[in-house]
């Protein structure tokens, strides 16, 4: 699990200028952002505006296109799960409905104990092991309902 | 001290590929490589032996205390023991080419890299010069592995002969296309190959700087190549010339299509560009540009090495040289299969694949990514091959062949392609970003038995439109898997019918 720094604007300043000079920063500076934060705050746009000499509407448009920039600080532990073809043939859409049941969200949610937040993939490269996740950057394969609850049973 | 490989490659780590070289250390020196691309057998570990190496799979950490007692170390254990790798029935039938290192050097040595071939082809450009190093490609036959099957010499030419104060060579690692892991294997197991690629194309053009843009759910490919450019640099292979960086995508699957993936790359949403210009006139930061699949520019070494008459002497048709074809989904010997075109989707499936994991009756297979059209039994004569493929309303894409055993539900699919189009379409155009959602409200109304013949037709009609209006082949492509399932599983759109008949 990643420790997120609260947010402050100082901070943010010094990350923006860190990869705001090199050509076509918009994507780098969102990702290092979201490196520091967790997310990328409404409050980082206006930042990211004057440093990158775009519209501030500009900015809100590059954040809100790409599906990995979230808006608020994920839980204590993110759970990727692919939800492609692949991992369809093999019963991804079920053990997608036990996680969610398990965790008692919804994709793009967090569990009500801030513990884990759950996001769908489509497709993480793991196709002839599905179903497939990612747990805080750890792969998984050949997911099941009793492979889920041990492992959403190790996170707190 | 016994050498014993032990792959890194994330669907290796995924079956516990890390517990198992924990548990190895201490007893061997463990070198941990890619993956051959077994990935039923995986974790599948190697142990180096006076007569080669032996291999072992697909091994748990429970089972490393009793192989070690057993004679792991001199390839004495029986148990779990699969023989010398290379004969192993998966393998012996493959030509590899472009993953001839995949699987058995250290990704991040150079000296392996070398030992096995490397850096020859880039020796060979220098040495053929700028035009004659194009001219190699073009006589090769390589064809764009991204899907598109583009001619990449041809694509290298108009870069060579356009005129502009900088030029860029840009790899596509965009690799979004479910039932796909080519790209990623070789991020991960031989990163110098995509280089060396990289560095021949610069010089057979002309161009100083290099990206590849690599997608955000490769965590593990991200940073081996990262480690990669960082060696290279160091060793003076990339520098003052010639230098490459690694750009990261950020979740969107259109940043697959080439403007897209400009646009992003230049720090914008990932919206289509209009072609005209082509990126190979007006490209990145509006400079000539040759972009190119990962595949294809991993390929270009060898090429060079071999010279192009030997590429091109395998295949069939206007499909020169070998594809890695990606074995997925509910398939019993799942994997990365490289070979000549021509193999039969059935031999894919059946021969080599094994059939389904489930053990279930194949129903249907999906090739070519979410944008590839779903092929039922009675097309498995099919040919791997772009002009096949595309003679029987389908597609290549970049590899990927994906099993479905018969509890599939195909009306459930085809809502799924326009599903997947509603969440990625980049919004430029009409027919993909509404054509999308109303496929899915139509697919909806077929699936409730409302006018199940009107909305047919209506969805039939609402394919061609996208079809034949969308800027890019994400909506242009979308139409594959939905029209192929009502073609040939119009049964699963007949829901009352359905009920009656059970």
């Amino acid at each position: 699990m990643a420790n997120y720094e609260p947010w402050s604007e100082d901070r943010a300043r010094g990350v923006i200028s860190d990869h705001a000079d090199i050509e076509g920063a918009g994507l780098p500076v969102l990702h290092a952002l979201q490196a520091v934060f967790g997310c990328v705050p409404v409050a980082a746009e206006p930042l990211v505006a004057s440093a990158l000499n775009i519209s501030r509407a500009e900015v809100h448009g590059i954040v809100t296109f790409y599906h990995e920039f979230r808006r608020t600080v994920p839980g204590r532990h993110v759970l990727r799960v692919c939800r492609a073809e692949a991992c369809q043939a093999v019963g991804a859409d079920a053990v997608g409905a036990h996680v969610r049941s398990s965790l008692g969200v919804d994709w793009h949610e967090t569990s009500a104990d801030g513990a884990v937040t759950l996001e769908p993939v489509f497709c993480l490269g793991l196709c002839a092991t599905g179903p497939s996740a990612l747990l805080d950057g750890k792969p998984v394969g050949r997911l099941n309902a009793a492979k889920v609850d041990r492992m959403l049973e190790t996170l707190s | 001290m016994t050498r014993i490989f032990v792959p890194r490659d994330v669907a290796a780590l995924a079956v516990g590929a890390d517990d198992v070289a924990d548990a190895l250390a201490g007893h061997a020196e463990i070198v941990r490589t890619g993956s051959r691309g077994v990935f039923w057998l995986e974790p599948m570990i190697e142990v180096e032996t006076p007569e080669g190496r032996i291999a072992y799979g697909p091994v748990e950490v429970s089972d490393v205390a009793a192989l070690l007692a057993d004679g792991l170390l001199t390839g004495a254990a029986r148990h779990l023991r699969l023989g010398v790798p290379e004969q192993i029935p998966f393998l012996a039938r493959q030509t590899r080419l472009t993953f001839a290192r995949c699987g058995i050097v250290d990704p991040l040595s150079l000296d392996d890299y070398r030992a096995h071939g490397g850096f020859e082809g880039l020796e060979k450009a220098r040495a053929l010069g700028p035009v004659e190093t194009v001219a190699t490609v073009v006589a090769s036959g390589l064809r764009g592995r991204g899907g598109a099957g583009f001619p990449t010499g041809i694509k290298w030419k108009t870069v060579a002969e356009a005129k502009g104060d900088r030029k860029f060579i840009v790899c596509n690692a965009d690799e979004g296309d479910s039932g796909t892991f080519a790209d990623r294997m070789l991020l991960e197991g031989d990163p110098f190959s995509l280089i060396e690629g990289m560095a021949i194309a610069a010089f057979a053009v002309g161009a100083s700087k290099g990206y590849v843009y690599t997608r955000s759910e490769y965590p593990h490919g991200i940073d081996t190549f990262d480690k990669a450019l960082v060696i290279a640099r160091a060793a003076g292979i990339l520098g003052a010339d010639f230098d490459i960086e690694q750009r990261v995508g950020a979740g969107a699957y259109v940043c697959g299509e080439e403007t897209s993936l400009l646009e992003s790359l230049e720090g914008r949403r990932g919206q289509v560009r209009a072609k005209p210009p082509l990126p190979a006139h007006k490209g990145l930061f509006g400079c000539p540009t040759v972009i190119n699949n990962l595949v294809t520019l991993a390929t270009v070494p060898c090429i060079l090495r071999d010279g192009a008459p030997a590429y091109q002497a395998i295949g069939m048709g206007r499909s020169r040289g070998t594809m890695p074809i990606q074995l997925a989904g509910n398939i019993r010997h799942g994997g990365l299969f490289e070979c000549g075109f021509g193999v039969t989707l059935g031999e894919l499936v059946n021969d080599i694949g094994g059939g389904t994991l489930s053990g279930e009756p194949i129903r249907a297979v999906q090739v070519g990514g979410p944008l590839g059209a779903y092929f039922p039994p009675d097309l498995f004569d099919t040919p791997f091959d772009y002009e096949a493929f595309a003679a029987k309303d389908g597609l290549i894409g970049h590899g990927g062949v994906v099993v479905f055993d018969d509890t599939v539900d195909m009306a459930r699919q085809a809502r799924f392609a326009m599903e997947f189009c509603t969440v990625e379409s980049c919004g430029k155009c009409t027919p993909c970003r509404i054509g999308s959602v109303r496929g899915v409200e139509t697919v909806d109304k077929i699936l409730a038995g409302q006018d199940v013949d009107a909305n047919l037709e209506l969805l039939r009609d609402l394919c061609h439109t996208m079809k034949f209006g969308s800027l890019c082949a994400l909506g242009g492509f979308i139409p594959y898997p939905v029209l192929s399932a009502m073609n040939y599983f119009p049964e699963d759109f007949r829901p009352a019918q359905r009920l009656a008949a059970e």
